[in-house]
C-alpha cells in the first residue's frame, strides 16, 4: 500500500520479488522439498503446477513462515531473509490466500480484514482508519466488498476477495494464492483472473498454485513444475503448452513391472449408473457417472486428485451419501439416493474396500494389529464365541494373514501405528482380500509404500482379478494405473472423461486428466 | 519404533505414582505453610484410613461409590466422549433404588430386592444420560456441556421430589421414610465380624463393584459392542468405514456410562442411608473423572484409584480431625491437588520420561 510500483510487468531487467536457493524440508522420512530453486519475477503472475502432494503447498508454507526450511536461502527483494513466522512473512509484504479461508463467520468483512491489525487497544478508532483504507483498496484493485457484510452472508467468491483484501490492507506485495479455484464457480473464477489481471498491473507479484493446467495457461506469465518434491521445470507460459505441462507433470518414470495375462472378463458385478455427489461444501464433486465393473478384470480410474475420485468410491461403499444415482451389485439395485446401504450392508453384498487413507479410514492405529484384522467383520459370526470375542482365534487367523501377506514384524499384538506403511497396507489389503469379495474397490494402493512391498501388492491385486473377481482401482499414480489396470477411466472435474486401454498413449491421457479432451490427438 | 512409545509399566506404573509423588509433594508444602509437620500429617492420613478396621471400612465405602462413578467415566472414555454428568446420573439412580426399596422392602428379604434396586438405579441414571446421548449423537450438542447442565436439572428435580411427592407424611426432613430391613444391603461388619469394621458403612455393594469392574473389562475389551466403542473412539472415520455407527454407538455408550453412574445409589442409598435424601452423591460423581484418569480408564487402574481417594476421603476426615489446623478445606486443598496432577496435568511428565527412555535404554525400550 505504500509505493506504487510503476514498473509494469515485463520488464525482465527488475530484481526478482522472490528466490528461493536449495530449500530443502523432510518430515520424518518424507522429503517433501528437494532443492527446490526459483526466481519470481516482480509485478509477474508466476505459476505452480504439481499434483497434490507434490510439494507445492510446503514449499508455499515456507515462504509465508508456517514451516522452517531444514536448509536453503529465501531472498526477497534481493535481500536473504528468515521467516520463522507469519507475522515476518507479512512484514516483508508477503500476503497469503489459504484453500480453506481463515475468516470469522460471524464477524463483519471490515472486522475480518482488521482482524490482527486493529492498531492499538480501541477498536472504534481503528475501525473507522481501517474502513477508509479498506475503501480506497476497493478502489484502487477493483475489488468491491461491501465492508459491513457479515462473512457467513457472502458467497465463496466474495469471501475470497475477503482475503485478498486482508493481504493487500497488510501491505502485501507479494500474494500467493494456494488452489484459489477449488471452491469457486467457472464465472466466479473467471472474475478471480481479471482481479489478479489488475493487481498485476498495479505491480503486485503474484504466486499462484494449482493443479488445473487450463488456469495456467489463461492467466500466468511463467511457470513452474513440481513433482514429487522437486522442481522439474520453469517455463515462459507463451513458450510451453497444455501437453508440455501435463507430461512434466505425471512424469515418465519407468513403466512398473506387472506380470499379467489379458484379462479374460466375464459378467458385470458391479454397475454405477447416473451417481452424483455433493460434498459438504454443497459443490458438487461428482456428475452423472456411469460405468460398469466385470468379474475378472480391473477397471482403473485416472485422475489429477481432487477430481471427485475419492468421493466416488467413499460413495460406493456406502460411507458417503449420493444426491442421485443407482448401484447394481450382488443381484440387487440399489437407490443411493433413497434407500442408501451403509458400509455394514455393502460388506454383506460381498464389497471390500481398501480405503485410500489407511491411517484415516482403513486402520485404528491405536489398535494391536489383530484387532485391525477384524475390523469391519467384527460382527461375523466366526469371531464370537458366544457374548464374547473369540481372542485366540482372532489372532490366530490374523497370524495366518501376517504369514500369508508377509507383514512385518510377525506380530498380531504389536499396535498398528508401529508398523511401516508398506506393512500396514498390507494388514489392510489381507482383511480386504481374505474375505474374498466378489468386488473390491481399491484407493491409492501403493501410496507411501516402499518398493518391495507395491510389487507385492499389486501382485495380489491381480490375483484377486485372476480369481475372476471384479476390482475398481483408483490411483492419482498413472504408471499405476497403466500397468494394473484393464481398462482406464479418466475422471476430470467429477465426470469420466474418456476410456482407454492401458496402452494408450501417455500424453493423451495427461490431456484427458488435465481436462483438455477436445485438443486430444 | 516410533517416539512416544513408553514402557507399558512407565505409562502405568511410574507415571500415576510421579504424579502422585507430585500431589503429594505440594500438599507437603502447604501443610508445611500452615505450621504442621507434613510427615505427621501423613502418619495420621494412612493411619486414618488404613491403620485400624474402622478405617479400612470407610475407605473401602467411599471407595465403592468411586469405582461405579469412575467406571461411568472410563466406559464414556472409550468412546472418546467425556461424561461429566455422573453427579446427576448417580442422584437419579438414587431414585430408582429408593423406588425398588420402597415397594419391595416390607414383604421380601434384601437379596430379592437387590436385583431389582440394581436395575433401577442403572435405568434411572441411562435415562438421565439418554437425553444427553440423543443430543450429541443426533443434533451435535456437545455431551460436555449438556451434561453438566444435566446436573443441575437433576438436583432441582430431586429437591422438588423429595419436598412434594416422596416425603413421608408429617416430616420436616426433605427425604423418603426409612427403609425397612428388605431394603438394607448387609454391612460387612456383619458378614465379615473378623475385620472389625466396625461402625463403617462399607456393605455388599463393594462386591456389586467389583463385580461391575469385570462385566466392564469383558464389555470394553471382549465384546463386539466394546470393540465398536473403542473403535469410534480411536478414529472415528475408520469406525464409519467399518460399518459403525456413530449414532448408534454414542447412544449406547452414554447409556451404559450413566447406568454405572446411577449405580453408585446402591452403595449410598440401600447400603448405608437406607432412605433417599438430598444431596447424597456430595461430589463424589465429579471425583470418577479424576478415579478415571489417573486409572487409565482401565477397571484395575480404577479399583486402585477408587481405593487412593477413599483413603483420601477417610485419611482426611481424621487428619482435619486430629489436627485443627489442616480445616475440612484443607482436605479438599489436597484431594484437588491429587485431582490436579493425577487429571489435568496426566502428561506433565511424559515428554521427559519419553526423552529419557529414548536417549536412555534405546532399543530395548522398544515394546517387540
Amino acid at each position: 500500500m505504500n509505493k506504487p510500483n510503476m514498473s509494469q510487468g515485463l520488464d525482465t531487467s527488475t530484481q526478482p520479488a522472490i528466490e528461493l536457493r536449495k530449500i530443502n524440508k523432510s518430515f520424518g522420512p518424507v522429503h517433501a522439498n528437494k532443492d527446490i530453486d526459483l526466481l519470481v519475477k516482480k509485478g509477474s503472475i508466476h505459476g505452480i503446477i504439481g499434483e497434490n502432494g507434490a510439494g507445492k503447498s510446503t514449499l508455499m508454507s515456507i515462504l509465508y513462515g508456517f514451516y522452517t526450511a531444514d536448509d536453503g536461502d529465501i531472498l526477497v527483494d534481493g535481500k536473504t531473509v528468515t521467516i520463522p513466522d507469519s507475522k515476518t512473512a507479512i512484514s516483508l509484504g508477503i500476503g497469503m490466500v489459504h484453500q480453506h479461508f481463515m475468516l470469522v463467520d460471524n464477524f463483519s468483512v471490515l472486522e475480518n480484514v482488521v482482524l490482527g491489525a486493529e492498531g492499538g487497544a480501541s477498536l472504534s478508532g481503528g475501525l473507522g482508519r481501517a474502513k477508509s483504507e479498506l475503501q480506497r483498496l476497493e478502489d484502487e484493485y477493483e475489488l468491491k466488498v461491501d465492508p459491513d457484510a457479515l462473512i457467513e452472508d457472502l458467497p465463496v467468491g466474495l469471501q475470497q476477495r475477503v482475503e485478498i483484501l486482508k493481504a493487500l490492507f497488510r501491505g502485501a506485495e507479494i500474494l500467493i494464492l494456494d488452489e484459489p479455484t477449488g471452491v469457486l464457480t467457472p464465472s466466479e473464477a473467471d472474475h478471480l483472473f481479471k482481479i489478479l489481471d489488475v493487481l498485476k498491473n498495479q505491480g503486485k507479484t503474484i504466486l499462484l498454485i494449482t493443479h488445473k493446467l487450463r488456469e495456467i495457461m489463461a492467466i500466468t506469465d511463467t511457470v513452474s513444475v513440481m513433482r514429487r518434491g522437486e522442481m522439474v521445470a520453469t517455463r515462459k507460459t507463451s513458450e510451453t503448452s497444455m501437453s508440455e505441462l501435463a507430461e512434466l507433470m505425471v512424469g515418465r518414470s519407468v513403466l512398473l513391472n506387472v506380470d499379467k495375462k489379458p484379462a479374460e472378463p466375464k459378467e458385470r458385478v458391479l454397475e454405477v449408473n447416473n451417481l452424483s455427489v455433493v460434498d459438504s461444501r454443497g459443490v458438487k464433486v461428482v456428475k452423472d457417472v456411469s460405468f460398469n465393473v466385470r468379474a475378472g478384470e480391473i477397471v482403473g480410474i485416472a485422475g489429477v486428485s481432487g477430481n471427485g475420485q475419492s468421493e466416488l468410491l467413499e460413495t460406493i461403499a456406502g460411507i458417503r451419501r449420493a444426491d442421485q444415482g443407482t448401484l447394481w451389485i450382488d443381484g440387487d439395485e440399489i437407490d443411493l439416493r433413497a434407500k442408501p446401504l451403509d458400509p455394514a450392508e455393502m460388506r454383506e453384498k460381498s464389497l471390500g474396500h481398501v480405503p485410500e487413507d489407511r491411517h484415516r479410514m482403513g486402520l485404528v492405529t491405536k489398535f494391536a494389529e489383530y484387532e485391525n484384522s477384524i475390523l469391519g467383520y467384527h460382527t461375523d459370526a466366526i469371531y464370537s464365541k458366544g457374548p464374547l470375542l473369540d481372542i485366540a482365534k482372532i489372532k490366530q487367523l490374523a497370524e495366518v494373514e501376517i504369514e500369508k501377506y508377509d507383514i512385518r514384524p510377525p506380530s498380531p499384538l504389536l499396535k498398528t501405528a508401529n508398523f511401516s506403511g508398506g506393512n500396514q497396507q498390507k494388514i489392510v489389503l489381507a482383511r480386504e482380500i481374505e474375505r474374498d469379495p466378489t468386488v473390491l474397490l481399491v484407493g491409492q494402493p501403493t501410496r507411501g509404500v516402499d518398493i518391495g512391498a507395491i510389487e507385492f501388492i499389486h501382485k495380489r491385486i491381480v490375483e484377486l482379478r485372476d480369481a475372476g473377481k471384479g476390482i475398481l482401482l483408483v490411483s492419482v499414480e498413472l504408471d499405476e494405473i497403466r500397468s494394473l489396470a484393464d481398462r482406464i477411466l479418466v475422471m476430470f472435474d467429477g465426470k469420466i472423461v474418456g476410456e482407454r486401454t492401458p496402452d494408450a498413449d501417455e500424453g493423451e491421457l495427461g490431456l484427458l486428466m488435465a481436462g483438455v479432451e477436445g485438443e486430444a490427438k | 519404533m516410533s517416539a512416544g512409545q513408553l514402557p507399558r509399566w512407565v505409562d502405568y506404573g511410574l507415571i500415576p505414582v510421579l504424579n502422585l509423588a507430585a500431589a503429594f509433594l505440594v500438599s507437603g508444602l502447604v501443610v508445611i505453610l500452615i505450621g504442621e509437620n507434613p510427615i505427621d500429617a501423613v502418619k495420621i492420613l494412612l493411619w486414618g484410613s488404613l491403620g485400624y478396621g474402622e478405617g479400612v471400612g470407610f475407605t473401602l465405602f467411599f471407595a465403592t461409590n468411586f469405582i461405579f462413578t469412575g467406571l461411568a467415566v472410563a466406559v464414556a472414555f472409550h468412546a472418546g466422549m467425556f461424561n461429566i454428568g455422573g453427579e446427576g446420573q448417580a442422584y437419579l439412580g438414587g431414585l430408582g433404588v429408593a423406588m425398588a426399596c420402597l415397594a419391595m422392602d416390607q414383604y421380601v428379604p434384601w437379596w430379592v430386592t437387590l436385583p431389582f434396586a440394581v436395575l433401577g438405579s442403572a435405568l434411572m441414571g441411562a435415562a438421565w444420560a439418554f437425553i444427553p446421548a440423543w443430543l450429541q449423537a443426533r443434533r451435535g450438542s456437545h455431551v460436555v456441556i449438556t451434561t453438566i447442565m444435566f446436573n443441575f436439572i437433576a438436583a432441582s428435580l430431586m429437591v422438588y421430589l423429595l419436598n412434594n411427592v416422596l416425603k413421608k407424611a408429617g416430616s420436616m426432613q426433605s427425604e423418603t421414610r426409612t427403609f425397612e430391613d428388605g431394603g438394607r444391603l448387609p454391612f460387612l461388619n456383619d458378614i465379615f465380624p473378623g475385620f472389625g469394621f466396625d461402625y463403617a458403612p462399607v456393605n455388599l455393594s463393594l462386591f456389586v463393584a467389583l463385580l461391575a469392574c469385570v462385566l466392564v473389562w469383558l464389555l470394553i475389551w471382549r465384546t463386539k459392542l466394546g470393540f465398536e466403542i473403542r473403535s469410534f473412539g480411536a478414529n472415528p472415520t475408520a469406525a464409519v468405514y467399518a460399518g459403525i455407527s456413530p449414532v448408534r454407538t454414542i447412544i449406547v455408550t452414554m447409556l451404559i456410562s450413566g447406568g454405572l453412574a446411577g449405580m453408585m445409589a446402591i452403595n449410598e442409598i440401600m447400603g448405608s442411608q437406607h432412605r433417599l435424601l438430598i444431596d447424597y452423591v456430595a461430589g463424589y460423581g465429579f471425583v470418577g473423572i479424576a478415579v478415571a484418569l489417573m486409572g487409565r480408564s482401565h477397571p484395575v487402574g480404577i479399583v486402585l484409584a477408587a481405593i487412593l481417594f477413599g483413603m483420601l476421603y477417610q485419611g482426611g476426615a481424621e487428619l482435619s480431625f486430629e489436627m485443627p489446623a489442616i480445616t475440612r478445606d484443607m482436605i479438599v486443598v489436597i484431594q484437588g491437588l491429587v485431582i490436579l496432577f493425577a487429571g489435568a496435568l496426566e502428561y506433565m511428565f511424559r515428554p521427559a520420561l519419553i526423552r529419557l527412555f529414548a536417549s536412555g535404554t534405546g532399543p530395548s525400550a522398544q515394546a517387540a
